[in-house]
């Protein structure tokens, strides 16, 4: 019972933080909407995939490239608790390395859960059409992203010494695994070289998986994403845990 | 005995022996005090016996609760107060105080009622709903002594508590400190680089250098092991030879002083001042602790380069996020 207390606890810190710094939620709405907004329109007088509208198509994409990015620099805070020692008060509780892991966890994936409903309701807007289902399925796609990436941000965060050299080598991480997902692309028919880097990319599986459920176009069936993508997360939630048990104060 | 320290060693990574080989017993409701340098090796012992740190070897209890192998009952046991500030400036004082309550599941029909209770008694209760970022210091430190004492430790190490803090607000720290061990049961464990503070706070004295115990009794007794009160001289050329008493049991030239150990010295100076020569001032006082420490290290205690990492902190918690 403790550590359940001990999780809402490390969550509601999270939460606390993320309401009060307006910016945080702004920054994070703004590039995907600069890439819907311009680049989608801009492009999709030229171009159409699979006779779809290029801005509809990239939608998915442009979905998760949010979530990727979000939850990806969300390790930063690990490296700033360490920084301004609140890391410390955190590792002197009687709480286990997993239930701290997995409090940070949480308080990621709610950054960009909330981030994503602003998203998905942008897509009202150019025309993307939902049914309880598509949005029941999105969800989930987001919310298995969103657990993998946020750890994985964690576990590079767990080996950070400062906030700039973190963000140096997140994005190092986060651009070849956005510009690899097919996000802007169609995957079909790439030269080989390209196509295997794309398969190795775990983002390719939320990508197609929601233009799936969204568009009704994927080149794997909707549960082999899933199940892929879940296999990630939990790969990613394991191997945090193990990093936080390592990791220095 | 509250905490037993069992030949305790930490060596880093760059070989560098922080504890060298520590053996130490800890009283209950006893205030025990760490004095030495800054990279004496205080902050490592606590934060080996707080479970933040793996010995090398040897190991420690807390409670009865051995640190490497109960670490969450040791946990549930302690509380501390680091040299740096620790506490979300991004939330209020109350908060912290919450999530802190949470983290150590403090009951909840107890939880408001022990957070009103610590935010009056360390004078906070006007403050709490501001955030701690516009908190001064001091009064994140006495938030942070709050904290510590939030899920009702036996034990409480507070590790520098008044670094960096201005005269008054030390003044203050050490009130709560006093009046914490008259109301509660508890055992302090206290570090500290201030000869005033160990000297008011502390019912035993272990004096660290270079890691190791160099001398442990009460302030009382260190000061007398001194043998005398402290004589100095400002003087050109002294006449060392002619002070051949048995009542002179130290005598060291640094610079033009001449520091002299003299036992009952009121009675002796005379005679000392004959023979000396030429002298151009004299001072004469009883011993303090920073005679006592100089006496066994033969070093000041604030010699070395000051940390001051304290106030550093702060002003870089500012520029977070």
């Amino acid at each position: 019972m403790s550590e359940i207390t001990g999780l809402y606890a490390l969550w509601l810190r999270e939460f606390i933080v993320f309401r009060r710094e307006h910016s945080r939620i702004a920054s994070a709405i703004f590039l995907p909407l600069l890439w819907l907004g311009i680049f989608g329109t801009g492009l999709g007088t030229k171009v159409d995939i699979e006779g779809m509208d290029y801005r509809t198509f990239i939608f998915p994409g442009i979905l998760c490239m949010a979530v990727l990015f979000t939850s990806l620099f969300f390790g930063v805070y690990i490296v700033w608790d360490r920084k301004i020692d609140f890391l410390k008060e955190v590792m002197v509780a009687p709480l286990s390395r997993t239930t701290i892991f997995m409090g940070k966890v949480l308080g990621g994936i709610t950054d960009s859960l909330l981030e994503s409903i602003i998203i998905i309701a942008f897509g009202f807007i150019i025309g993307i059409s939902y049914s309880l289902y598509s949005l029941l399925m999105t969800f989930a796609f987001i919310l298995f992203l969103a657990i993998g990436m946020v750890s994985l941000g964690l576990i590079i965060g767990s080996l950070m010494e400062s906030p700039e050299g973190f963000g140096m080598v997140v994005s190092f991480v986060a651009f070849p695994m956005f510009f690899l997902s097919g996000a802007l692309f169609d995957v079909d028919g790439l030269p080989t070289w390209l196509s295997i880097l794309v398969l190795i990319d775990p983002i390719t599986y939320a990508v197609d998986g929601l233009r799936g459920t969204l568009l009704g176009t994927s080149r794997f069936s909707i549960v082999i994403d899933l199940l892929i993508l879940s296999a990630f997360a939990l790969i990613m939630v394991i191997l945090g845990t193990q990093f936080f048990k390592r990791m220095k104060v | 005995m509250i905490i037993k320290i069992d030949d305790i060693t930490k060596v880093y990574e760059n070989n560098i022996t922080a504890v060298d080989n520590i053996h130490l017993e800890i009283k209950e409701g006893e205030i025990f005090g760490l004095l030495g340098p800054n990279g004496a090796g205080k902050t490592t012992l606590i934060h080996m016996l707080a479970t933040l740190i793996k010995p090398t070897s040897g190991t420690a209890s807390v409670n009865n609760y051995d640190i490497i192998k109960q670490q969450e009952e040791v946990r549930r046991n302690i509380g501390i107060v680091f040299q740096d500030p620790s506490s979300d400036d991004m939330l209020t004082g109350y908060e912290n105080l919450k999530l802190h309550a949470l983290m150590f599941n403090v009951p909840k029909d107890e939880r408001e009622k022990k957070i009103k209770s610590l935010l009056q008694l360390v004078g906070l209760s006007k403050r709490a709903n501001d955030r701690v970022k516009y908190y001064s210091g001091g009064m994140r430190r006495r938030l942070e002594l709050a904290r510590g004492l939030l899920h009702s430790p036996k034990v409480l190490f507070l590790d520098e508590p008044t670094l960096g803090l201005d005269p008054q607000s030390r003044e203050h720290v050490w009130g709560y400190i006093e009046d914490l061990v008259k109301r509660r049961n508890l055992s302090i464990i206290i570090t500290t680089h201030y000869m005033e503070e160990a000297e008011r706070l502390c019912n035993r004295i272990a004096i660290i250098d270079n890691g190791k115990i160099v001398i442990l009794d009460t302030p009382k007794n260190l000061k007398e092991k001194i043998g005398g009160d402290v004589v100095r001289l400002k003087i050109k050329e002294p006449n060392l030879k002619k002070l051949n008493f048995d009542y002179i049991k130290k005598m060291k030239v640094k610079g033009e002083y001449l520091f002299l150990t003299v036992k009952e010295a009121s009675k002796h100076l005379q005679e000392i001042l004959k023979l000396v020569g030429e002298v151009e001032t004299v001072e004469l006082r009883t011993p303090t602790l920073n005679d006592v420490f100089l006496h066994y290290t033969g070093r000041n205690i604030m010699e070395g380069e000051p940390e001051g990492g304290y106030v550093d902190k702060i002003i870089r918690a500012r520029a977070r996020r």
